[in-house]
Order: structure tokens, then sequence, then C-alpha cells
């Protein structure tokens, strides 16, 4: 795999390996935030964002340490992230539908029902999803967009083109 | 030719003043008064301001913050910056298709003598953070900046920052901009002179000069925040309308609604340059590419991560080696590039693209503080010249300070941290090392170091001390 400094995508692999992507049984649960955080970067918007306490750094370049238990997917992290590199993910209901939340910031303006496309970390149209729900985040102004997306593309969808 | 205003915006909202109508060789415009005259004419779909004196090549807006001179026209008869320029109603602007001439400059001017404690130059983060601890303490304080609005870069900063929360992480720049700008103009004891640049230093002291006046400044204390200019690259037409500075085409955009132009092409793949495409993005353009030419990129994964999403390609290994065009950029030429920056024959391509912003590097702002006779070091990693400090940010001219990218090209969140230091520095040196600015002054300097033992930083960590006098070791 290239690495993400050469072609500016992340994969599932260094995800993982990152310690970002929950266990099965912590995804079956309920909705949870997947962070792509991968660089050491000077920030702790996220820890002191968290509602829950759910992420901790020690040093303020370390890369965030989520506690999947403690993380109950609200999403606020998802607004507030200057790095937009924050999404929570949904596969526990019954049936193909998934639900991704991820941060927008592009117009057109998102609303509830709104079809739009949906894009993969390399900008690919993947398929088609509906805006379940939106708000502007009070601080950053940017959009919190779920979506319902075909569940096996929850861990693909990473943008989404509004269609007018 | 088409309005260039942004109609609609994600996240900003343009405050225009009221519609006014200026005139450019004869030609009636649309403006608003009090934004960038250099704004107004862009938008109206100009692309050439004026000629080069010699060659006549075709010059417009590059910079849009008063360091290149390539936007100068007359105005009402006098050459002038149209980009530092506030548009009035009525304006005749012509384009300057020689050399300007300099006589009509001197009959404008009434003068001023000031005596003050401190005299801050530049109000970016640095300054304003200088002047913000010395606001309503019983020093004097003026603060000359040469722009329209106070805030330095910060004023086009649309993305939200890095950082912890006493570093306004979370926060969009611009918002921190108007928030100081409003904090600093309470301050009792401070005067802020907004358009005047100062030109230099001389006997009678530090002479600075806006369109109405010029005013001789006599400060006990300086800081210099000069901040820095960008860097431009040697390519084929480099000089054609359309090829602006990555910053210049966020001033455009960001502070003043004006789209740069439709198809783009980013040479450069640093934060810089990564985020003027994002921002492109949402001001409605479309990126073709980034071009780097390094085989890595050179910002932070997060920000390409942003246009990746989208479908702006990153192209590694790359380089600009020409644009064509012939009032404004109609194509650029692009190829790969190996590991010894050679270009691969035969990689040669085209791309269809209005407009190329080049985001390839700043440097610093060091004219003035050279001439108050501060002793410099080329320091490559830094930025290049860059004057030699104290840690706590003192020259080697006792009583001068500096603060931000004219120290060493980084980011607004150290700009502030320097400012602050020196701020301090001036109340210690003033008021006695009283305890409270002691320990205050520690802990900034304990912040930097934490901000600067990123990875990304390393370049940074590596040459700081390259940059250092001795602690208290002035007046080499």
């Amino acid at each position: 795999m290239t690495h993400f400094k050469e072609s500016g995508v992340v994969d599932l692999d260094t995800l993982a390996r990152m310690g970002y992507v929950p266990s099965e049984e912590r995804l079956r649960r309920g909705p949870v935030a997947i962070y792509e955080c991968v660089e050491e970067i000077p920030c702790n918007v996220c820890v002191f964002s968290c509602p829950f306490n759910a992420v901790t750094k020690n040093k303020i370049t370390d890369l965030p340490k989520i506690d999947f238990s403690k993380c109950t997917g609200c999403g606020v992290c998802v607004g507030r992230c200057p790095g937009l590199a924050i999404f929570v993910v949904d596969v526990s209901r019954e049936g193909d539908v998934g639900y991704v939340t991820l941060p927008h910031e592009l117009l057109p303006a998102p609303s509830k029902g709104s079809e739009v496309l949906l894009l993969d970390r390399e900008g690919r149209e993947v398929g088609r999803g509906t805006v379940t729900k939106v708000y502007r985040d009070k601080i950053t102004r940017s959009w919190v967009v779920t979506l319902s997306v075909p569940k096996d593309l929850v861990m693909v969808v990473r943008a989404i083109r509004v269609i007018k | 030719m088409g309005d260039r205003r942004i109609r609609s915006h994600p996240i900003l909202e343009f405050k225009r003043g009221r519609e006014i109508t200026i005139f450019f060789e004869g030609e009636p415009l649309r403006a608003f008064e009090g934004e960038s005259l250099a704004a107004a004419i862009y938008a109206a779909g100009i692309d050439v301001f004026r000629l080069s004196p010699t060659l006549k090549r075709p010059r417009a807006v590059f910079c849009m913050v008063g360091k290149c001179g390539s936007c100068m026209v007359r105005v009402n008869g006098i050459p002038t910056r149209s980009c530092i320029t506030p548009a009035e109603d009525g304006m005749r602007v012509e384009r300057i298709n020689d050399l300007p001439e300099a006589s009509k400059y001197e009959k404008r001017l009434v003068s001023e003598e000031i005596t003050t404690d401190v005299l801050i130059v530049g109000g970016g983060p640095a300054g304003m953070a200088s002047a913000e601890v010395l606001c309503n303490t019983d020093l004097n304080v003026v603060l000359v900046d040469d722009q329209i609005r106070l805030g330095g870069q910060l004023i086009k900063q649309t993305h939200i920052f890095f950082g912890s929360k006493e570093l306004f992480a979370g926060r969009r720049g611009f918002e921190i901009a108007e928030e100081y700008s409003s904090k600093l103009s309470k301050c009792s004891n401070m005067r802020i002179i907004s358009g005047a640049t100062v030109v230099g230093v001389f006997k009678e002291g530090v002479l600075a000069v806006s369109d109405e006046a010029k005013y001789l400044i006599r400060p006990k204390y300086v800081v210099i925040a000069t901040g820095a200019y960008e860097n431009h690259l040697v390519f084929e037409n480099n000089d054609l309308p359309g090829v602006m500075g990555a910053g210049g085409a966020q001033t455009l955009m960001n502070v003043w609604g004006v789209k740069p132009g439709n198809e783009v092409l980013v040479v450069g793949s640093g934060n810089v340059g990564l985020i003027i495409s994002y921002q492109l993005l949402q001001a409605g353009a479309e990126v073709k590419a980034v071009v780097e030419a390094l085989p890595r990129i050179g910002g932070w994964f997060v920000h390409a991560a942003k246009i990746r999403r989208y479908g702006v390609p990153i192209l590694t290994s790359h380089t600009i080696l020409g644009v064509n065009g012939t009032r404004r950029v109609e194509e650029a030429v692009i190829a790969r590039v190996d590991e010894n920056w050679n270009v691969v024959g035969g990689t040669e391509r085209f791309v269809k693209v209005d407009t190329v912003l080049l985001a390839v590097g700043l440097t610093p702002n060091t004219e003035l503080v050279r001439q108050f006779g501060a002793a410099t070091r080329y320091i490559p990693d830094l930025g290049g010249l860059v004057p030699l400090k104290t840690p706590y940010m003192e020259t080697s001219v006792e009583n001068v300070f500096v603060a931000g990218d004219l120290a060493a090209i980084e980011e607004a969140t150290t700009a502030f941290i320097e400012g602050w230091i020196a701020g301090y520095s001036i109340l210690i040196k003033a008021r006695g090392e009283r305890e409270e600015y002691l320990t205050k002054r520690e802990n900034l300097l304990r912040m930097l170091y934490e901000y600067r033992s990123a990875p990304v930083s390393e370049k940074i960590r590596r040459s700081w001390q390259l940059s250092l006098l001795p602690c208290g070791g002035v007046n080499a």
C-alpha cells in the first residue's frame, strides 16, 4: 500500500494498527467514532470536546486514544475536529442499511432528506445515500451530516456531494 | 466581463459596504465602499492591471497585501498599490504602463511626531499578541499596520485551527482576528494606526507613512512583527496574470469574497497549498491538481485527505514547467521529476486552467529589523535570513524585539506565543522583574517548546538554536 503521506489516502489496515477500528462486537452495539487522525499533530480539540471523556492524549502531539467503551457515537467531535478527520459509523441495526456521520463544508447545503452522491477517500462515487439528520456545529459552523448508506460502505464513504 | 464575486459561501458571510462606482480606464465599474480596490477591479473581470515598464508585459494581482507592487495603478493621478487601498466612490483608476512618478506623494503628507513607550510594527498575530499583553498597562503603545484591516494573515484563514484550548484550537482564524481587533481598539493606552507603512529608521525616529500623513515615532521599546512575503517560482511566463500567490488568492477570496479563478492548479503541497485548495472548493472553483516536486505531501495528512475525498489529485514528484496565455493564464504545463529534481522527458502534459497558485514557501520580512541594526543569520530551515534573538525575543539591538514569521516561518499559533513573550519581556524591562510577569513568560516558553515537539516541527527544532543569542547577551 502507498504511504498515506504519498497518496493523501489512509487505508483500513493503517487505521486498525493505530487502534482506530473498534471490534465487531462494539460495532454491533451501536454508533461509534472512527478517528482518521494518523499523524502526530499538536492538537487536542477532540480531547476537550468529548462530553464522555472517551478521548485522551498524554502529550498534545500524541495520537488520540479512543476508549470505545466510553464513546457513545454522539458525534460532537465530528463537527469540532480541525482536520475534519472524525466520522461516526453505525451498523447496529438489522438489515442492509448503515449510517455514516461526517463533517461537511461545501455548498449546496445539505438538509434532511437530501439525496447525495457518496464519495470515498479518493473522491470516487461509490453510490447514493440520503441525509437522515443534519445540524451546524455551534462553534465551527460546519455541518454535521448523518447519512443512510449501504451497510458495507460505512468504512468507505467519507464525503458527499449534495445533488441539487 | 463577468462578476467574479462569490454570491454564497458555506462558511463565510461577506459584509460589503455601500455600492459605489469607480472608473477603470474611463469605464464605470461596480464596487463596494471600503473593500480593496484591487479586489473590486479584479471582481469586475479585469485581468490586466498595468504593463511592465520595459517589456510591456501584462501585470495583475499577486500578493494582495501590498508587498509585490504588481497591482500598482494610478488612482486620481497618484500611483497606488490598489490591493491595500480602500475603494471610494468616483475613484478614477488608470493603468500604469511605464515607471510610476514619485513627486505627487509629498503634497498629501501632513506630519506628526509621536513619543511613545512601545512601538509595535505589524498587526498580525504576533503584533496583536504583544499589544494584548501591554493593553491597559501604564506604558503607551503605538501599533502601526499597513493593511486595511487588522489581523495580518489571520483575516483570510477560514479553516479551523489545531492546537490546545488556550491557543484558539477549534476556532477559525478570521474570527480570532475580529475578536482581537475589537479588543485592542478598547485599550486605553493604545493608538492603532492602520494603512501606514513603516518605511525606515532615521536619526529623528522611526518613519511611518500613510496616504494622508507621515509619522515620526520615537519609541523606547520596539516589537517588530513584520511577517513574511510569499516566494515566487521560476518557470516560463510566470509573470502572466492568473499566476498568483496562494496567500494573495486567499485574501481575494476569503477577505473580499472574489473568486480568483474557475479552474485552478496549485503548486506546492505544504499546508498553505492544501488549505487553499480546500478553500477554492468551498468558493465553488475547480482544483485541477496540486503538484508537489517532492515524493511526499508536504503538509499535514488531514489537510490532504480533505481535498482527496473530493477527487482533487495530488501529483507528487511533479513540477510546473510553464504557463501559456495571452492576457491571462489559459493552460499550464506540468511534468514528472526524478529524485534529482530533473524533468523526466516525455511526461509533459498540458492542463487547462485559468489560474495557477504558488504555495512554495515564505521569506521573512527582515528589511526593517536589519535597518535597526540587528544581527541576522541565513538559516534555510527558518525561512532564510532571520534576526538573531534571545529566548525572550530580544534582538542584538537592546530593546528591539521580534515575533512571528519574521523570526522564523512557522504559524499563527507560535506567532501568538512569541508575541506574548515579547510583550512580557518589555513589561519586565520597563517595570522590573515582577513574579507575575516572570511566571507568565516561563509558561509561554514551555508552551512554545511543547508545541514545537511535534514531528512536523522537526526542522524548526533543529535550527532554532542557531538563531539564538545568549540570554541577556544583547549589544553584540
